[in-house]
């Protein structure tokens, strides 16, 4: 009933909208690789807790601003900005102290922190999904031939392409985009042109974290439920993504983010749906060790 | 020279790279409109004392003031607000960075005035043609020299009240070491004093006022350099190769 022109259609479509997920994660964990050199393997938590924190405002809000898109769009600056913090928090008392440490050390904590997110939102909801219900019509959308592209998916793509286009415009133009660049090629130079460093990597945490926090709520609207666990996969493929993109690369992240959607989509219709995580992680391995800088990313190699 | 016009005054200090002791006692003064040199070998512990001055090394022992402020322990970025402004050894431009984009994060203590900032790029760009001319290249792609010349046009940016420079003509060829000193001149000229840490001694002490000698952590000779430039144990131990 579909014919292959609609086939890739819609699973250009699909690809996209996992692509978002994927890049909008994926920046976090660049840019704080880019700007301290570590993987930080809580950020798909921050994610997952980004998810319950639309989940918990927006059941909230249901009974003043309603389940459609005013409720949807508050529940995800609450998020941003309540993910945003915690990031900077994590970073100021889990991360700061250890800057100067073994990078093992570093990543170790990182891995204790995404255990206590995960192990804090399992008591706190009991380990139980949760559904997400919004009155927007999951089917409603524009219709070509078979395929229909939602107006979920359109907002979702328009929301993506707002903050990436915001993110590399603040990266590239403004004083504290230049600076968080000048210290991911040279901390200790940096201090001497009065950057305060540390405030730098805070705001760096804080906005990776609020990207990861609008994915979650994403997937909240997209997928309809959410749950406790929800960050391991996505942390590991959105670190997947950026491996892509050259890990460390800002644009690359955007890249890896939107080719591993694609390529999953491609992938999924091509192999079956219980294939697509193996894919993924097929693609990862393949590029550490053929192009372990990714497609966009510096010729510097560091072995963790 | 009176006690009142002393800008720099570093007092006993030590500093350590984890147990070794990288500077022992160090005491040493700047004052006003003065250029003055801290030399001595490779290895000596010059690099040391002026990151232990700007605090990117932590001073175990001992004081330092600037303008009569105790800045020992005073976070980095607080020291450079101050205007005590420290060109690092090796330029460390930022590669991947335009030349405009370094100058503007030379500025970054004086940020949130663009028109102002504008100006002094400007200015940067007026004491050095080459650099206008490369502006939007990328930092890394500039020669030994134009990176010396970005490197002190960044620290001119944050407006110095006192400018450090370490080995500014390292690596340099000698046209080029004879055009940055005539630059530190223009600079002490026009009313900023300079703390030239260097091993090119003749560079050095044909420009200071005063010079200190370091060896090994310590400071062993001190004197005014048109003494110092005839001192045996300097002509010998510095000098003789040159
Ligand atoms: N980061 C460091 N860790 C350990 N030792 C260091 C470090 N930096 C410098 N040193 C040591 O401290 C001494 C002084 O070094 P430095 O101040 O760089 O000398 P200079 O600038 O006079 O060549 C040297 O013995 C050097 O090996
Ligand atoms: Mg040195």
């Amino acid at each position: 009933m579909f014919s292959p022109g609609e086939i890739i259609l819609q699973q250009t479509v699909n690809g996209l909208i996992l692509g978002c997920f994927y890049a909008l994660i994926s920046l976090g964990y660049t840019m704080v690789y880019g700007i301290v050199r570590l993987l930080n393997f809580a950020h798909g938590d921050i994610y997952m807790v980004g998810a319950f924190v639309g989940f918990f405002v927006f059941g909230a809000l249901a009974a003043i601003t309603g389940t459609g898109w005013l409720s949807i769009i508050l529940a995800m600056v609450a998020a941003m900005f309540l993910c945003g913090v915690l990031g900077f928090l994590i970073q100021r008392f889990a991360y700061r102290p250890l800057l100067d440490a073994p990078r093992l050390s570093l990543l170790i904590t990182a891995i204790g922190v995404s255990l206590i997110l995960q192990n804090a939102m399992m008591i706190l909801t009991n380990g139980e999904f949760k559904f997400f219900n919004h009155s927007v019509n999951p089917r409603a959308g524009i219709s070509l031939g078979n395929v229909t592209i939602t107006w979920i998916q359109m907002v979702l793509l328009g929301i993506t392409a707002v903050l990436l286009i915001s993110l590399t415009w603040f990266v590239s133009k403004t004083i504290w985009g230049k600076a968080m660049r000048a210290i991911s090629m040279d901390r200790p130079t940096c201090r001497l042109m009065g950057i305060n460093v540390n405030t730098i990597i805070g705001i760096t945490f804080f906005i990776g974290s609020a990207l990861a926090a609008v994915a979650g709520v994403m997937a909240c609207v997209y997928y309809g439920n959410v749950h406790y666990f929800m960050g391991y996969i996505m942390g590991m493929k959105a670190f997947t993504a950026a491996v892509i993109g050259g890990i460390g690369s800002i644009p690359g992240a955007m890249l890896g983010g939107l080719l591993l959607g694609l390529l999953e989509a491609g992938g999924t219709q091509v192999l079956g749906s219980s294939w697509k995580d193996v894919f993924a992680f097929g693609i990862l391995i393949i590029m550490l060790i053929f192009k372990p800088t990714g497609l966009l990313g510096k010729t510097e190699v560091e072995r963790m | 020279m009176s006690e009142s016009n002393v800008i720099l005054k570093v007092d006993a200090i030590e500093t350590y790279y984890g147990q070794i002791c990288a500077l022992r006692d160090v005491s040493f003064e700047v004052h006003d409109k003065q250029i003055v040199t801290l030399l001595g070998g490779n290895g000596a512990g010059k690099s040391t004392t002026l990151k232990t001055i700007s605090n990117i090394e932590p001073c175990r022992v001992g004081k330092i003031t600037f303008f009569g402020e105790d800045i020992t322990t005073m976070p980095p970025h607080k020291i450079v607000e101050l205007g005590l402004i420290h060109i690092p050894e090796g330029r460390r431009i930022f590669k991947d960075l335009t030349v405009r984009e370094n100058l503007e994060l030379g500025g970054f203590t004086r940020r949130g005035d663009d028109k102002k900032r504008d100006l002094m790029i400007d200015e940067v760009f007026c004491r050095f043609p080459r650099l206008r001319e490369r502006h939007a290249q990328l930092g890394g792609t500039l020669s030994g020299g134009e990176q010396q010349m970005l490197a002190v046009g960044r620290g001119l940016m944050a407006e110095p009240k006192l400018l450090m420079l370490d080995e500014p003509s390292m690596g340099l060829a000698p046209l080029l070491v004879a055009e940055i000193a005539s630059i530190i001149r223009d600079l002490n000229n026009e009313g900023i004093p300079i703390l030239l840490v260097e091993q090119n001694s003749k560079m050095a002490l044909g420009l200071a006022d005063y010079g200190y000698v370091l060896e090994t952590g310590e400071i062993t000779l001190e004197g005014p350099a048109s003494e110092l430039i005839k001192d045996p144990k300097v002509v010998k131990a510095y000098l003789g190769i040159e």
